[in-house]
């Protein structure tokens, strides 16, 4: 009994890996939360709500509130479409300009 | 100090008003409660179960304040359709949302809007008509959505629609019809932001 060492954790690996290039990544591909940019939300208050909802850390609120600022957009957000709804619905509810959308990475 | 919150030991906020400040406040969150609209309840069926289950519209609103309140959840700049069939697919999206979103959304801005009516309301002017405002922690996020929604209003109806805008606002000579909207707008300006540093966690 104590003599079993065949090679099967090799065969076990490899069809693990060949599992990975095929596997279908359709259904899963993530959506996104994409906050907008805005002249009447004050950098301070976006930042405030990144923190608040999200419990992002001040830097990565910060972070993502530039982005908004300067490049007119920023993801603040990705998972299912239903989590993304609710992140939309939560950021209308805190006067943020945000839309949702399949991730085309 | 005038125009400024200040946060208050062991949570909360403080602020001075004076009459015409608590006034103008309240003006402003009333023409925010009716341009929102009448909750269900006010045109309610006598079924209570038909009110909860209740959908909301499903095309944009006309108005450009409400729309800037109740924006569409799907599209956008940088994210516009390539084809028309993704533009009604967009479209479709959108119109599923606001049926099941905005009904809760307005009554949330409803919401916050009275609580800053209520807590006007509750204040006990001195002589002088003004009053020291003091929030809660919870008071203090109603009071910073209020006063967002408020400035998004003024803001769509003074055209704000880039950074631009706002410094031409800030430049506009005295004698412009839009002078005293930009001074509310600008003076709400103060408040939230000096409310949000009570709240930065």
């Amino acid at each position: 009994m104590g003599d079993v060492t065949a090679p099967a954790p090799l065969e076990i690996e490899k069809t693990e890996s060949a599992e990975e290039v095929f596997a279908v990544p359709e259904p899963d591909v993530p959506w996104v939360t994409i906050v907008h940019n805005d002249p009447v939300n004050l950098m301070s208050y976006v930042t405030y709500v990144f923190q608040t909802y999200f419990g992002y850390s001040k830097d990565k609120a910060t972070k993502l509130m530039m982005d908004v600022h300067h490049k007119g957009r920023a993801v603040v957000s990705s998972g299912t479409r239903e989590e993304m709804e609710r992140d939309v619905q939560a950021m209308h509810g805190y006067g943020l300009w945000a839309t949702l959308q399949q991730d085309r990475k | 100090m005038p125009g400024h919150f200040e946060p208050l030991p062991g949570g909360g906020a403080a602020v001075a008003l004076d009459e015409v400040e608590i006034s103008i406040i309240r003006s402003l969150a009333v023409q925010l409660l009716e341009l929102i609209g009448p909750g269900p309840a006010e045109n309610a069926s006598a079924d209570p179960l038909a009110e909860l289950f209740a959908e909301g519209p499903s095309e944009p609103p006309s108005d450009p304040v409400l729309k800037r309140l109740f924006p569409d959840a799907y599209g956008g700049p940088g994210v516009e359709a390539d084809t028309p069939e993704q533009a009604e697919e967009q479209r479709a999206h959108s119109a599923e949302f606001r049926r099941f979103t905005e009904n809760d959304l307005r009554a949330g801005k409803r919401e916050n809007a009275l609580a800053v009516i209520r807590s006007l309301d509750a204040l006990t002017p001195g002589g002088d008509g003004g009053a020291v405002l003091e929030l809660t922690a919870g008071q203090s996020e109603q009071w910073l959505r209020a006063l967002n929604d408020l400035r998004l209003a003024i803001g769509s109806r003074l055209d704000v629609v880039d950074e631009e805008d706002t410094d031409l606002l800030y430049r506009l000579p005295d004698e412009d019809p839009r002078k005293p909207m930009v001074m509310a707008y600008l003076w709400l300006g103060g408040l939230q932001e000096t409310l949000v540093a009570t709240l930065m966690p």
